[in-house]
């Protein structure tokens, strides 16, 4: 450090010459996951998974809707890496478009429940008091409530209008986002309250209180950003768990709808003609699986990097 | 603990009554009636079957209505089969879904509880980790994945099983094992979790001290505190199971009404949606309460207060 450089602030220059850095909540968190080698391996699968799903449809010369008749189901091949379906196509991209639609419904989805989740939790949390009774009575209710059941009674209800309007594949695929997210928000407003709650409770929240600080700017800014960790390990654990339930409506015919296709949709195309083609079930299935397992390790590896207690379970 | 029953009952009253209504309020705003995908019908003929079914009167009238006869446990008339009430369609259909229901609950309790206790007994052994890895498996291999891949393997494969069916008692096993599957994955996990906690504990240690046997130590004392996120997580179970039906039913061709729903939800059957909704969600209701009962009635903490 030269002294034609800016003189560093004030706070540095009282400090002795540390021998050591001081590792940082984030750094010691990272320290600790990389030592996690099941964690470590999700995450790269995943990132693997989502590079290839995102640029591989570019790289590639099949489509997922080109057809080759006279091909038929065919087994894998050296021209088709993973076969072709009952119409002569292309098993390998379809999978990868298939991705495309199931890693995006899992992220925007996932999205929307952890804006509702974290607003809801957080105010709650903030406001306490009769408050924070009315909001956690409601996410009460609505634990009740078998969800399921109601994404479906959504789906329905979202086709019938999009029949009657004549509208598009995108109006299904929004709808389903924000289906999913409607009703995956609960336990992350919970996880949110508890954080804010405690935090409510320490010094420096009274300090900022004492400062005179904006409510709306001690939320955002201290608040939030110290009830991050377990935000960041649920929501992890959120999108395996909103991807299987959009497999699971597109598997009964509700999700993403043809001539579109998640790996739901795939997985119960190949479960109808496994008899025959049995690979038309193996490879989906695989992909699909391989991917909630890499993303529930990593969310577990997050869970013990950040030390974040009784998040789940 | 009278007042606590009292309380719970009370507040499953609201909850009904939101699911009721929006419900109702749902399926009749779904546009195209129930008779809208038929051959087309003369609009006397809708007229008439319209005044017939009372979808002629204002919706808050209705709504009236239908809350009225729920009262009397009267799920009203099919729209789709013609002279069949929503009841006698669920009397039919749900022993059915009951029982595969039961066979896939026994499964996950008996894997899941066999396991999880051997892995809880024998920590970071091969007793540990091979339970413990299957039960990932199991959570990570969907059912609607797993189902196929059972009929590949042992229907279509070995021949031991019909691919799909519900007649004779072997054709139980597949469903079952899929449906309990998962199931048993997380009671694996959350028994050795439990057992883990509990047989670190004091007590245990004065137990053992006394000469008690081991079987004593586990299933006297260790097993009923060990068991009660195992008992917790029986209301979400419930729940999973109902909608794991859905697609259980669907892929072995049970004549249960989870297929019988998802039908509804398509052919727009207004009554049958909602009827079908009602009864999961009072089922599952009420399950959540006994649960809720049940453990504050296991743990003498909670019971004092």
């Amino acid at each position: 450090m030269s002294g034609s450089m800016e003189s560093p602030p004030a706070a540095m220059t009282l400090l002795p010459d540390a021998p050591e850095e001081g590792t940082s909540l984030w750094k010691d968190a990272w320290n600790r996951l990389r030592k996690n080698h099941l964690a470590v391996v999700g995450g790269a699968l995943i990132a693997t998974f989502a590079a290839i799903c995102t640029i591989g449809p570019w790289l590639i010369s099949s489509t997922y809707q080109g057809q080759d008749l006279s091909l038929g189901a065919a087994p894998p091949s050296a021209e088709h890496w993973l076969g072709t379906d009952v119409l002569g196509r292309d098993m390998f991209a379809r999978i990868l478009y298939g991705g495309r639609i199931s890693l995006a419904v899992g992220l925007c989805a996932t999205f929307v429940s952890l804006t509702i989740g974290v607003a809801w939790g957080a105010v709650a949390g903030f406001f306490g008091g009769k408050v924070d009774a009315v909001m956690m009575r409601a996410v009460d209710i609505l634990y009740a409530l078998p969800f399921t059941i109601f994404v479906i009674l959504l789906m329905v209800f979202s086709d019938a209008i999009a029949k009657q309007y004549q509208l598009g594949a995108t109006w299904n695929l929004m709808i389903l986002f924000a289906a999913i997210g409607a009703v995956e928000w609960l336990t992350m407003a919970r996880i949110v309250r508890g954080q804010i709650m405690a935090l409510r409770r320490q010094e420096f929240i009274e300090a900022a209180f004492s400062l005179g600080l904006r409510k709306r700017r001690i939320i955002m800014r201290h608040m939030i950003p110290n009830a991050l960790g377990p935000v960041i390990v649920y929501t992890t654990l959120t999108i395996p768990a909103v991807m299987l339930l959009e497999a699971f409506l597109s598997f009964l015919g509700l999700g993403v709808q043809p001539p579109m296709s998640s790996w739901g949709s795939l997985i119960k195309e190949g479960a109808d003609k496994m008899e025959e083609f049995p690979w038309l079930l193996i490879f989906p299935g695989t992909i699909f699986s391989l991917t909630l397992f890499s993303l529930n390790f990593l969310g577990d590896g997050l869970r013990d990097a950040l030390d974040v207690r009784a998040s789940k379970d | 603990m009278l007042r606590f029953i009292a309380t719970r009952l009370l507040q499953a009253v609201p909850t009904l009554l939101v699911l009721i209504t929006v419900t109702f309020f749902m399926v009749r705003f779904v546009p195209g009636g129930p008779f809208s995908a038929e051959k087309a019908v003369t609009p006397e003929v809708l007229r008439n079957l319209e005044a017939h079914y009372g979808l002629n009167k204002p919706l808050g009238a209705q709504y009236l209505d239908y809350l009225g006869s729920l009262l009397k446990g009267d799920l009203g008339p099919s729209f789709k089969y013609p002279n069949r009430t929503v009841n006698e369609i669920i009397a039919n259909k749900l022993p059915v879904s009951l029982e595969l229901g039961a066979w896939a609950l026994f499964v996950a309790l008996v894997l899941g509880l066999t396991s999880g206790v051997v892995a809880s007994l024998k920590p970071n052994t091969t007793l540990d980790y091979i339970p413990s890895s299957l039960a990932m498996v199991g959570i990570c291999v969907p059912t609607f994945v797993l189902g196929p891949l059972l009929v590949l393997m042992f229907a279509i494969g070995l021949g031991w099983f019909n691919a799909s069916g519900w007649y004779g008692p072997e054709d139980r096993v597949l469903p079952a094992l899929t449906l309990g599957g998962v199931y048993a994955a997380y009671i694996a996990r959350l028994t050795r979790g439990g057992m883990r906690e509990i047989l670190s504990q004091d007590f245990i240690r004065t137990a053992r001290a006394k000469g008690a046997s081991e079987a004593r130590v586990i299933l006297k004392h260790a097993l009923k505190g060990g068991l009660l996120p195992v008992v917790s997580f029986l209301g979400p179970a419930l729940a999973g199971i109902i909608s794991g039906s859905f697609v259980i039913e669907t892929i072995f061709q049970i004549p249960g009404l989870g297929r019988e729903f998802v039908n509804s939800a398509f052919n727009r059957d207004y009554t049958l949606v909602t009827g079908t909704v009602i009864l999961y969600a009072v089922l599952i209701i009420s399950f959540n309460l006994v649960v809720d009962i049940a453990v504050v009635w296991l743990n003498p903490k909670l019971r004092l207060e």
